[in-house]
This record gives C-alpha cells, structure tokens and sequence, in this order.
C-alpha cells in the first residue's frame, strides 16, 4: 500500500503548479484558442472590418486546389524526410554499436546536426547547393548536371528533404543507438554462432529488436516534419519555386502573413493542431503499448 | 564430431594478460569441463573457442583445423548461453531453425530436425510460442535445442544451469550429461560449481587466475590434487588445511601432534586432509575442539579449532552427532588420506 502524502488543505500545491498552468494558459491555451475563433472570422486585409462566418474558411480550404495540393506535398515531404533520415540514422547506429575505439567521439560528432537552430541549418544548404557559388552544382556541373533549385521545383523539393533529414539524423541515431545497446550481446552472438553474418544478423536479429524505436520515431519524424521544418523551408526556398515547397505550416504563414488571410490561415492552423493532437493520439495509445515483439 | 587442441593460448586485454599460456587436448566425444572462481578465465577461454574473442596467442585446433582467425560462423559449434540468449521476437520453432535457414537447408529437412530436436528435448507443446511465454527451464531446453537442430562438430556451454533453481539444475545436469552421451558430440561446458563439475566432465581443467592448476578426471583431481588451490576448490565440505613440517618420516602439526606417514621429505608443508577422511577414533592424535554442529542429516559437520593451535578443523562424521561445544573429539587418518604441499609454493608434494 502506498501512505498518501496528506497536505492539510493549504494553497501550497496550487502555489507549486501555478508557474506552470500559467504558462501553458499564456503561451498555448489562449493562443490555441484564439486560432480557433479567429478560423471562425473573415477580416479584410486592412483589418478595418470583421466578420463572424462560422465554417466558411474550412469550406473554402478544402474546396482550394491550392490547399490540396499542399497537403498531399506535406504528405510526401514528411514521408521522404522521416524515410530518409531514419535510413541513415539506422545505418549510423549499425556501424557505431560495432565501433569500439573512439565511439564517444564519433557519438559526439553525430549529435552536433541535432543543436543547430534550422533556419541555420537551411542556411548551409542554401549555400552548398546555391546555383552560382555552391559547392555542389559546381562538381554536379562536371557530371554535366544543371542544378537551380531556384527554377526547379522537383530539387527544391529534394533540396529541402535533405536539409531537414540531415537535421533530424541525430535525434534518429540517438534513440536508434540507444536501442541497439539495450539489445543483449549475447543475442547477437548467439546469431553469429548460428551462422548469420553481420548483415544478416542486422536484418533478422537488429532490425526486428529495434522496431519499437522504429514505430516510435516514425510519428516523431511525421510531426517533426510537419511542423518544424518551417525554419528550413523560409530559409532555403521560400516556398518557391511556384509554391512547389510550400507545405503546410509554411502556408500558414504565407497566407496569413503575406497574403493578410488571417481567417484562412487560422483555420489551417486549427486543422494543423488537429491533426498533431491526432499523431500524440497514435504515439500514446498505440506506439507506448507496442513494445512487444 | 571432432577434438579440439589447446596450445600455449594467450589472452590479452590491452597490458593485461588474463590467460597465460593455456594448454589441452580434448579427445573426440569428450566432455570436458572448465572449473574455476568468478574471474579466473575460464568464460573467456570458451568464447575464444567459440570465436567470440580474439585469440592473441597461441593456437586452438577443431579438428585438425586451426581456427584461430575464423569467424564463429565458419567453426561448426553450437553454443548455449547463460542467459540462454534466445531471440526474443523468433517462435521456439523459428528459433531452432534460424541456424539451418543460413546453412540453407529445404523445409522438409528443418522441419524434420526441429521435430527431432523438440522430441528429445520434450519441448513439442511450445513450439509455437514466444520465448517470453516460456518458465527458464523451458528456455533452457529450447536453448539446447537449437545446438542440437544444428548438428555441430562441438557444444559449448557458458554456466547454462546458473539461472535455475536448484531442483531444476540438478535434473537439467542429467539430461545434459545424458544427452551428451547419446549424441556423443564433444563439449566444452564452464562452470563455478564443483558438484556440476564433479558429476558432469570426463575430464575437468581447473582455472584459477588464468592459470591451468590442473587437468584430468574428477577422480583424480579428488584423490590427488595437484595444488592447494585445487585441493579446496573440489569436494564439500572444502578440504582442511593445517600448517605442519615433517620430522623423521612424521608430520608434526602446529600444536606438536604427530601423524605417521613415509615421507622422505624434510620442510615445512602444508597438510591437507578431507573432513570425510577424518574418523572418530577414541585413540586418534588429532584432537577437535568443538565450535558448532551441522545436521545434514546424512552426515554432520563437526566445526571446530584443532586443540592448542586455534586452526580451523571442520570434520565430516556419519549419521547424526550432537555434543556441548566446546568439548574435544578425537580422530585419526589414514596415512594415504593425507595430502601434502609445498608451504611456499602450494603445490603437490608426494610422499
């Protein structure tokens, strides 16, 4: 039996959780509340009138092309990213469970990506791969390769799949890694003695052990890219060219802050938190309870 | 089927040399066991067998093929872990047949060895469960299971049976012993415990520090002892150890007492006598000052000081004995059942 803890009906714990109700009232329930009353509004672009339309914005995001068109390009962004980074994150984790001299250094150098802020991220890329100064198009010019992710929309594409990927690796390899050690040793040598080489002992033995993680980083790299690769995106396209990068979250700020839609962009924005409160949703209820295997 | 040599096998880890010089032929069929304290080597040396660990002198034959640089895949041995190492998200049948998938085998043939091996090992019910569904016993019998599906040239075993519970280990000891003989594979199987080391091995290789102490059947290592390292570490009650010297072809213990023996040595030793070989004689020399009484049932272990000396004495009598402590029991042995080593070195000195 636990003994309860009995404080006699003072203020004291209402004092302890206060700071933080009160942040999160500040900073996320009031705003999250005024996206949703603000979706339910039509201003004009000066902000000299309002008016109260109910769900006239969602009706017309979901009659817009252009809205349609975004949400399908999130969708594969975020596959490609979450894809990508995972991949590499797995093959990094591989080689560094096995590394046995200079492992912390090597872990160290892995995890910088993960603190740099990503609009300095994007701001590297843009550089590599800048059509007339990047290293990049400059050897893939030797390949005689044109690259101008400013008139291509498809390597934009690429381009900002990359930037955020490589972001996202570190987060990915350290929980990967993290997996891989908790795996018994003698696990993997009982898989060596049966006859399996490394590879294969990596795709029978590793591979299936680590796939909660794997379950488990797939929504994080989902809402990840979904949402924080806004950074990215501002800084290395913009969204261009001809809106063939604009996800998501950077339309709801190129709606509502350069196109003074703030009633449509609000009710992206509420459809956006839907959706997160969706993926948490699947993260709790199903990912916290897949731990068999 | 295969015998596996040892020769001069060296250990390393960076300065540290764990394994010195290690030598040993194990016949064909052989079940060898490796007996040793925590820490003397001895898990070390059976993963270097299994090419687990790097060998970093020295050579180990399977065969006759030296293995010393092969991957563990390439050795033809089958291992069974302590902690079983099962994988964990396989069936007991997929289990078995991880090894015969790589070595590419039809289905009917896996199938065939798999119901084979579950049937021996009485294991049929389980196939179909997960690792985690299953009590430790089972697990262990899985885990002998998938060595035996493989059909190799050598077992190993590192502590198999330390994770059960003592009823079990005792009835898991036969069945690997019985196994063992019915499959006549040769083994290499790594122990702490004398009793599982006593019952199982043909032959037993003492460790201790790194160090082979001594090497060949339980009986010998019981009756002749090569040390006194091996003289404690095989048979319970442990060996008692009294300071003594000879004088004249006698041994003269610390409190005076003197024991008749043939020894044509002259120096200080140590004398080793078995706490069974210790017989109450109303006219014995070797006086016990009682301390405490052990019932077993069977036997009780009399503790206690040899009189006038303050070494401690710990003999094995029959049947049930109870007594004040503090009383004096006399006992006598016989000359053969003195065993006696070098004062300085331990070693085994004969008569």
């Amino acid at each position: 039996m636990l003994k309860r803890v009995h404080f006699q009906s003072s203020i004291l714990p209402y004092l302890l959780v206060a700071p933080q109700i009160v942040i999160t009232l500040v900073f996320f329930i009031w705003p999250a509340s005024q996206a949703v009353y603000q979706s339910f509004l039509i201003e004009d672009a000066f902000g000299l009138s309002t008016e109260f339309v109910w769900f006239e914005n969602f009706e017309y995001l979901f009659g817009d092309e252009l809205y349609l068109d975004s949400f399908l390009r999130t969708l594969f962004f975020s596959a490609a990213v979450a894809f990508m980074s995972m991949s590499f994150a797995l093959i990094l984790a591989g080689f560094a469970d096995r590394v046995v001299r200079g492992a912390t250094t090597y872990r160290t150098l892995l995890i910088w990506p993960y603190a740099v802020a990503p609009v300095l991220a994007g701001a590297l890329w843009v550089f590599m791969f800048n059509p007339t100064l990047g290293i990049f198009p400059y050897f893939l010019g030797f390949l005689g390769y044109d690259w101008n992710h400013y008139l291509n929309g498809n390597q934009a594409m690429l381009l900002v799949i990359m930037a955020a990927a490589w972001k996202q690796v570190a987060y990915n390899f350290l929980f990967y890694l993290a997996a891989m050690q908790a795996i018994p040793r003698s696990i993997i040598e009982a898989g060596a003695i049966d006859g399996a080489r490394p590879l294969r002992r990596f795709w029978t033995l590793i591979f299936p052990l680590v796939s909660p993680t794997t379950f488990f980083l797939l929504v994080i790299n989902a809402v990840y890219a979904f949402f924080d690769t806004f950074g990215i995106i501002h800084a290395v396209t913009q969204g261009g060219p001809a809106n063939s990068t604009t996800i998501l979250v950077y339309k709801v700020f190129n709606d509502g802050f350069v196109g003074l839609d703030l009633g449509g962009s609000a009710a992206q924005s509420v459809i956006l938190m839907f959706l997160v409160i969706v993926m948490t949703f699947i993260q709790f209820r199903y990912i916290e309870n897949k731990v068999e295997y | 089927m295969a015998s596996i040599v040892l020769k001069d096998l060296v250990k390393n880890y960076g300065k540290v040399e764990v394994l010195h010089k290690v030598t040993g032929q194990f016949e064909d069929g052989e079940f060898i066991v490796i007996v040793g304290p925590s820490g003397c080597g001895k898990s070390t040396l059976l993963r270097m067998v299994a090419g687990l660990e790097t060998v970093s002198g020295g050579e180990i034959y399977i065969g006759d093929k030296l293995v010393n640089d092969l991957e563990p895949a390439d050795r033809d041995i089958a291992m069974v872990f302590q902690n079983y190492a099962l994988y964990p998200h396989m069936s007991v049948r997929e289990n078995m047949a991880y090894g015969l998938k790589i070595r590419k085998l039809s289905k009917v043939e896996i199938n065939k060895r798999v119901d084979e091996a579950a049937d021996i090992l009485e294991i049929k019910d389980y196939l179909d469960r997960k690792p985690r569904q299953l009590s430790g016993g089972q697990r262990q019998r899985v885990a002998m299971g998938r060595a035996i599906v493989r059909d190799p040239q050598v077992f190993l075993f590192d502590e198999p049976l330390s994770n059960l519970d003592a009823k079990l280990r005792v009835q898991m000891r036969l069945e690997i012993r019985k196994l063992q003989r019915r499959l006549g594979v040769t083994s290499i199987y790594v122990t702490h415990d004398q009793v599982e080391a006593m019952t199982l091995g043909d032959r037993l290789m003492v460790l201790n520090g790194g160090y082979v102490e001594q090497f060949g059947t339980p009986i010998d290592l019981y009756d002749r002892p090569a040390s006194v390292f091996v003289a404690g570490f095989i048979g319970s009650p442990a060996m008692n150890f009294l300071k003594a010297k000879t004088i004249g072809g006698n041994v003269e213990l610390s409190n005076g007492t003197r024991l008749k023996t043939n020894t044509k040595l002259d120096l200080d030793l140590t004398l080793g006598i078995r706490p069974e070989h210790l017989v109450a004689d109303p006219n014995g020399v070797i006086e016990l000052e009682t301390e405490m009484f052990e019932q077993l049932g069977a036997t009780t272990l009399v503790h206690g000081r040899l009189a006038g000396s303050g070494e401690q004495l710990v003999a094995s009598m029959p049947g049930h004995v109870a007594q004040e402590p503090g009383s004096i029991m006399k006992f006598g042995a016989n000359a053969d059942a003195l065993h006696m080593f070098d004062a300085a070195s331990g070693k085994r000195l004969e008569q």
